[in-house]
C-alpha cells in the first residue's frame, strides 16, 4: 500500500517535471523566432516536410469524410423531408468539428510522429550535442522552424480538408442523390456564419497546431536516446496528441458555442 | 584577476570536480591540468564518465562542485553568449561523428563556417576543401553521411571540428569500433593535426595501445578519481594495481571479473531470491 | 530546375492552396460572401410575441434580404418584445408606415422578419419605430383558436 502510494507520488513528480521541461522548451523555441526570421530558408524546408507532405492524406481523407457526411446526412434528413439543409449539415460539421479535429489527428500520425522520430534520432546520434558544441543553439536552429511550420500548416490543412469535404458532400448529395444544386449552396451560405463557425474552426486548428507540434517536438527532444526510446517517443506523440486534441476540442467547443 | 596570470601553459584547469548522476558518483574531487599544445589522454574503464568529463569541459553539463577553467575562463560562470564564443574555439569529435545526416560531407564541414563567419561562398569552398584535404577526404565531398564508413565519418567530423581553427579539440572515444587500418589513420591524424595546427588535444579513450602511442600526458580515471597520471612510459612501468590491470588488460584485479554478488554456493544452494 | 526552386514552388503552392481553401470557406460556404457587410441603420419594432426569432435572423422585403436582427430585448413597461432591426444603408427609402411581421421559412424553418412597405411619403430613419407589427404565429395558439372557432360554429 505504502509502496503503491510512493509509486503514485513518484510518477506525479515525474509528470510535473516533464511538464516543466515542456514549458521551458516552448520558451526556448519561442526565443529562437527572431533568429529564424533572418533565415527563412529553414522555415521553408520545414513547411515542406510538415505541410506539403501531409497534403495528400488530408485531401483524400477530406473528400471521403465529406462523402460519408453527404450520404449519412441525406438518409437522416430525408426522413424529415429536410434534404434541402444537407449543405448546412455537411458544412457545419466540417468547419466546426471534423475539419480541425480530423486534420489534427491525421497531422499527429503523419507529421507529428515523423518530427518526433527525426528529432529523437538527431539526439541519439549526438547531432544536437554536436550543434551545441559548434556554438549553435539546437533549440533555435532545429526546433523553432519545425514548431512554426507546424503552427502555420495546421489551419491551412484544416481549411483544405473542409473545402474538399464540402465538395465531397456535394458530389454525393447533389451528384448522386439528387439534392438541388442551388439549395445545397444557398442553404449553406445563409446558415454558416463566418465569425461563429469558420473563424472559430480556424482558431481551433491553430490551437491544435500548437499543441500537436509542441508534443511531437518535446517527445523527440526529451526521449531516451536509444532506438527503443525513439520508438516509444513516436508512439507517445501520436497517443498524447490525439488525446490532447479530443480533450481540447471539447473545452474549446464549450467555450465557443455555448 | 590574479589567477588569470597562472602559468600560461595550462589550457584546461580542473579543480575539485564533483559530479553525480542520480545517486551514482561519477567524479569525486578530480583535479586535472591539461597543458597547451600537447595531446592529453584521459583513460579509464568504460562507465567511468570520460564522455561526461568532455561535456563538463564543453559546458553542456554543470558540475555539482569544483571549477573548470578553459583558457582562464570559468566555464560555468560564463553567460550563454560567452559560453558560445568559447565553444567556437573548441572543437569536439563525438563518438559517432555526429554529422548532420541531411547535409552532404561538404555542407557539414562548411556548416560552422557559414554559421559563424561572414565569408563569401568561394572563400568557404576553399577553406572546406583544405580541411577535407587535411583528413584525406577531399574526393568524398559530395557523399552523404549515410554513405560513409565509420572511420570516414569520424574524419569528416574532424575536418568539421577544425573548420574554425579552434585552440583545442576534444576527441570522444575516437578509436572505438575501428578496423586496424582506420585506427592507424585516426591515430596519425590526431597527432598530425595537433602538431601542424598548433592546437591542444584531449583524447578520451579506453584503447590503451593507440592512446599511449600518441599521448604526451595521460590521466587514468577510475572510481571517480584520478588514480595515476604521467607520461605514457611512466604508466607502462607503473606499480599501481589498478593502472596495471587497465594498461595490461588483465581480467581480474581491483576491477573484479565478477559483478558483486553473494557467494556462488549460497546462490546455488541457498533458499535465495 | 534546381532543388531549391522546386522546394520553394511546392511550399508556395501549398500556402496558396491553403489560402484558397480559406477564401472558399469565406465566400462560398459562409455568409461572408452574401452578407452585406456595409453599414446599417437601426430601426425598432415592437412585437407582442416574437416566437422563435433570433438575433442575426434576416429581415426581408419582397423576399430580398435588406437587413438583419441586431438585438432582441424585453421592454418591462409595455410588456412587449423589442427587436432592433439593422437595415442596410443602401435601402434608405423604406416608407415609415411599413408593416413588420414575423414569418417562418418553410414548415419547420427558422423565423425571420418580413417587411410590407406602406404608402407614406416619409421614410424610415435611424432609430425610428415601425408602428404596425404582427407577432409570430405560435402553433398552439393557432390550433387553439381553430378549435375554439369550430366550437363556436357548432354552438350556433
Amino acid at each position: 500500500m505504502i509502496r503503491q502510494l510512493a509509486a503514485l507520488g513518484r510518477s506525479g513528480l515525474a509528470f510535473s517535471a516533464r511538464l516543466g521541461r515542456a514549458n521551458l522548451l516552448m520558451l526556448g523555441m519561442l526565443a529562437g523566432v527572431p533568429a529564424m526570421l533572418r533565415r527563412p530558408r529553414l522555415l521553408l524546408e520545414q513547411l515542406f516536410s510538415v505541410g506539403v507532405l501531409t497534403v495528400l492524406i488530408i485531401a483524400v481523407s477530406g473528400v471521403f469524410v465529406g462523402m460519408v457526411l453527404g450520404l449519412q446526412g441525406y438518409y437522416i434528413l430525408s426522413r424529415f423531408g429536410a434534404e434541402a439543409t444537407l449543405g448546412v449539415m455537411v458544412a457545419a460539421s466540417l468547419v466546426r468539428e471534423l475539419g480541425p479535429v480530423v486534420t489534427a489527428l491525421l497531422f499527429a500520425g503523419r507529421a507529428g510522429s515523423a518530427l518526433s522520430a527525426e528529432i529523437g534520432l538527431m539526439k541519439s546520434t549526438e547531432q544536437l550535442s554536436g550543434l551545441e558544441m559548434m556554438a549553435v543553439n539546437p533549440q533555435h536552429r532545429v526546433l523553432t522552424p519545425r514548431l512554426i511550420a507546424g503552427i502555420l500548416s495546421m489551419p491551412l490543412l484544416a481549411a483544405m480538408f473542409s473545402m474538399l469535404g464540402v465538395y465531397g458532400g456535394w458530389f454525393v448529395g447533389v451528384g448522386l442523390l439528387g439534392v438541388d444544386d442551388g439549395t445545397y449552396w444557398a442553404q449553406m451560405q445563409s446558415q454558416i456564419d463566418w465569425n461563429e463557425d469558420i473563424l472559430n474552426g480556424v482558431i481551433k486548428s491553430v490551437v491544435f497546431g500548437v499543441v500537436c507540434t509542441w508534443i511531437a517536438i518535446f517527445q523527440g527532444y526529451d526521449c531516451v536516446p536509444t532506438s527503443e526510446g525513439v520508438s516509444r517517443a513516436t508512439t507517445r506523440t501520436v497517443v498524447h496528441s490525439s488525446l490532447a486534441v479530443l480533450g481540447l476540442d471539447f473545452v474549446l467547443t464549450a467555450l465557443m458555442f455555448n | 584577476m590574479n589567477h588569470a596570470a597562472a602559468p600560461n601553459d595550462t589550457l584546461v584547469r580542473i579543480r575539485g570536480l564533483t559530479f553525480n548522476r542520480g545517486s551514482r558518483v561519477i567524479f569525486d574531487g578530480v583535479d586535472i591540468d591539461i597543458p597547451r599544445g600537447g595531446v592529453t589522454a584521459i583513460m579509464g574503464p568504460s562507465g567511468t564518465g570520460k564522455t561526461t568529463l568532455l561535456k563538463l569541459i564543453g559546458g553542456q553539463l554543470r558540475p555539482d562542485a569544483g571549477t573548470i577553467e578553459v583558457d582562464g575562463l570559468n566555464v560555468h560562470e560564463l553567460s550563454t553568449r560567452e559560453l558560445y564564443e568559447l565553444r567556437m574555439r573548441m572543437g569536439m569529435l563525438f563518438q559517432t561523428g555526429a554529422l548532420l545526416t541531411d547535409l552532404s560531407v561538404f555542407d557539414n564541414v562548411a556548416y560552422p563556417l557559414r554559421e559563424h563567419t561572414r565569408l563569401n561562398a568561394s572563400m568557404i569552398r576553399k577553406l572546406v576543401l583544405m580541411k577535407l584535404e587535411a583528413v584525406g577526404l577531399r574526393g568524398a565531398r559530395r557523399l552523404m553521411p549515410g554513405e560513409l564508413s565509420g572511420g570516414m565519418a569520424r574524419r569528416v567530423a574532424m575536418a568539421r571540428a577544425i573548420a574554425l581553427d579552434p585552440m583545442m579539440i576534444m576527441y570522444d572515444e575516437p578509436f572505438t569500433g575501428q578496423d586496424p587500418i582506420s585506427m592507424g589513420v585516426l591515430v596519425q591524424l590526431i597527432r598530425r593535426l595537433n602538431d601542424a595546427a598548433g592546437v591542444s588535444s584531449i583524447v578520451v579513450s579506453h584503447d590503451v595501445q593507440e592512446t599511449l602511442s600518441i599521448a604526451d600526458l595521460v590521466y587514468v580515471i577510475s572510481g571517480g578519481k584520478v588514480i595515476e597520471s604521467g607520461a605514457p612510459d611512466q604508466l607502462r612501468s607503473s606499480e599501481g594495481a589498478s593502472t596495471r590491470q587497465f594498461i595490461g588488460g588483465l581480467p581480474d584485479g581491483p576491477v573484479p571479473f565478477h559483478y558483486p554478488s553473494a557467494g556462488l554456493t549460497a546462490d546455488l544452494f541457498g533458499d535465495g531470491a | 530546375m534546381s532543388k531549391t526552386t522546386q522546394l520553394e514552388l511546392l511550399v508556395g503552392a501549398f500556402m496558396a492552396a491553403g489560402f484558397v481553401a480559406l477564401f472558399f470557406l469565406a465566400m462560398q460556404v459562409s455568409n461572408l460572401g452574401t452578407v452585406n457587410s456595409g453599414d446599417s441603420y437601426p430601426v425598432i419594432a415592437r412585437f407582442d410575441n416574437i416566437g422563435g426569432l433570433k438575433v442575426k435572423a434576416p429581415v426581408t422585403l419582397a423576399g430580398v434580404e435588406v437587413g438583419r436582427v441586431l438585438d432582441i430585448y424585453y421592454d418591462a413597461e409595455d410588456f412587449r418584445a423589442v427587436a432592433v432591426l439593422g437595415i442596410y444603408s443602401q435601402y434608405d427609402n423604406i416608407p415609415d408606415d411599413t408593416f413588420a411581421k414575423i414569418l417562418t421559412a418553410g414548415l419547420l424553418g427558422e423565423q425571420y422578419v418580413g417587411l410590407d412597405p406602406g404608402g407614406s411619403e416619409d421614410v424610415l430613419k435611424a432609430d425610428s419605430e415601425i408602428a404596425v407589427t404582427q407577432s409570430a404565429l405560435v402553433l398552439e395558439e393557432v390550433i387553439g383558436q381553430f378549435i375554439y372557432g369550430r366550437a363556436q360554429e357548432g354552438a350556433n
